[in-house]
């Protein structure tokens, strides 16, 4: 009894096409009989596939769009934006995301996020999160929290390497210069994106 | 005569209208369900049972008694609609704007709750406060019914409860109380935000060990609709190990120095706390809603049964006047003949 990953139904052939509109569950028929066993008086509850739309099947030749959705716990930034390409602020640098780039899972560290439209461009300073590509050129950027690059006060960003610097140098335990050492982190990304000295 | 016979008549009366009173109160508050068989039936004053003609105000000051608390009461519901309604507008707000948050994931890990495990947690999101419909027994329900499930393949295994809000908890603790992990309480006193949820889930994570967590709770459709829901999450062990339940996670590059595991360790983490973010929202929305429509019901059932209750004693003092009027007139009929 298995269950496939929501990307794999569309990219093999063997698989059944799911062609609808929302998605679904991969649901066993024995997990539905087992339910009707337990809980006959139950409808079968929802399942949050079934409030997703479905991601477009993997194509075969490469788009000339990348299909990005930016989304942060405020709100929905960017839904299923159509753009050339993104720069994400991977731990390992900042890594470009061009349409059939290969499936990739990266970690994002306090960095800018550009999302690259023909000659607009947007920026975001994130503070962390996660980017995958998948096979078909869609780009997953989960983000705790963005701003756009204008609502950052200099004289602040300065202060708060100061302060972090210092505090990581007077830090006790692992802990309390863990939690230093991301304060340093994110304003000296902060500091570097501005432009600051 | 007449005041002779209205005292054991009142007396009945009392017994009759006080018996009923918790049972009419609680179905108002309850409203949904089974509140219309009930207040169809009576207000505890059949025509039977009233007070026997001639029986003066002791009976009238009990209904107007009565009056008066249903009408505080109608009041009282109606108040709690309202600011049910302007919370609702607020965090539901909230809700819809986060509902992206978990798409990524379910994208990228799939969507499996039929995946078989040896321990399992199950999150039950529930409210803290009362008098918001059936949407805590719902929950629990259907956590019930998924433990059952996992009872079914075999003896052996681990299954667990983290239960988050008051109601929830109260209505397990009946018959699983061994069976709670953990209890989280009072979330919803600072609005529910990301850091406070992160929070919680690094603390489930930490004290539990499990290989699925599977999340109950009531998404919100509209202000009348709730849907309980369940959002499964895998482990990091099972993501990596089973390539059957993740499909093709192989087929992702790992970007940056850390090695796989420590990337699908935060992915996994990171999920469990987004969706619960999603999911305790969900659940405050609905829980708004279904108060609503509580109080709604509550309101609508104390002004019938006000209608009620006012027609009744115009009726009995109607009678009794008449009654009198009787009796004076025979009276001066009789001196006369």
């Amino acid at each position: 009894m298995f269950s496939r990953s929501f990307a794999e139904v569309a990219a093999t052939s063997s698989s059944e096409k799911q062609e609808k509109v929302f998605g679904e569950a991969q649901v066993t028929e024995k997990f539905k009989a087992d339910w009707k066993t337990i809980a006959p008086n139950f409808d079968m509850p929802k399942f949050p596939s079934n409030f997703m739309e479905v991601r477009p099947p993997v194509p075969s030749t490469i788009p000339a769009k990348l299909t990005v959705n930016f989304v942060l716990p405020s709100q929905y930034e960017i839904k299923a934006k159509q753009v050339d390409y993104v720069i994400v602020p991977a731990t390992s640098g900042q890594m470009g995301v061009l349409p059939g780039h290969v499936p990739t899972i990266a970690e994002l560290k306090p960095g800018i996020l550009s999302v690259h439209d023909g000659t607009d461009v947007k920026q975001y300073f994130v503070s962390s999160g996660f980017a995958f590509v998948h096979a078909n050129s869609v780009a997953d950027i989960v983000a705790i929290e963005a701003v756009p690059l204008d609502r950052f006060d200099p004289d602040e960003i300065r202060r708060g390497v100061q302060e972090y610097t210092q505090k990581m140098n007077s830090a006790k335990d692992d802990l309390e210069k863990a939690e230093a050492q991301i304060g340093v982190e994110v304003h000296s990304a902060l500091q570097y994106a501005l432009g600051i000295a | 005569m007449a005041s002779g016979s209205a005292r054991p008549g009142s007396m009945r009366l009392a017994k009759l209208l006080y018996g009923n009173v918790n049972s009419y109160l609680s179905s108002g508050a309850a409203g949904i369900n089974g509140g219309g068989a009930v207040w169809g039936s009576t207000t505890g004053l059949s025509s039977a049972e009233l007070a026997p003609f001639g029986a003066r105000s002791a009976s009238g000051q009990i209904v107007r008694n009565r009056m008066k608390s249903v009408k505080s009461i109608q009041k009282i519901t109606k108040a709690m609609k309202m600011v049910a309604a302007s919370k609702l507008r607020n965090i539901q707000v909230k809700a819809e704007n986060s509902r992206g948050l978990w798409q990524p994931f379910t994208a990228l890990l799939g969507d499996a709750p039929a995946t078989k495990v040896d321990k399992k947690l199950i999150v039950t999101i529930s409210s803290d406060k009362g008098l918001c419909g059936g949407i805590n027994s719902s929950v629990v329900k259907y956590s019930r019914a998924l433990f059952r499930l996992n009872g079914l393949d075999g003896p052996d295994k681990d299954v667990k409860y983290v239960i988050v809000g008051e109601k929830g908890k109260a209505q397990l603790q009946r018959d699983s109380k061994k069976l709670i992990g953990m209890y989280f309480g009072e979330t919803q006193k600072s609005s529910i935000c990301f850091t406070q949820c992160s929070m919680m889930a690094d603390e489930i994570i930490k004290s539990n060990e499990y290989d699925a967590i599977q999340m109950v709770y009531n998404k919100f459709n509209s202000v009348v609709s709730f849907q309980p829901t369940v959002a499964t999450m895998l482990s990091p062990q099972l993501l990596l190990g089973d390539q059957e339940v993740t499909g093709d996670l192989d087929a992702y590059e790992i970007e940056g120095s850390d090695t796989k595991e420590e990337v699908l360790q935060n992915l996994s983490e990171f999920q469990f706390a987004c969706t619960m973010y999603n999911a305790m929202l969900e659940n405050a929305t609905s829980e708004m809603g279904a108060r609503m429509s509580a109080m709604e019901n509550s309101t609508r059932n104390a002004s019938d049964m006000l209608d009620r209750l006012t027609l009744t004693y115009n009726r009995s003092r109607q009678a009794s006047i008449t009654t009198e009027l009787i009796e004076i007139i025979s009276g001066a009929a009789a001196l006369e003949g």
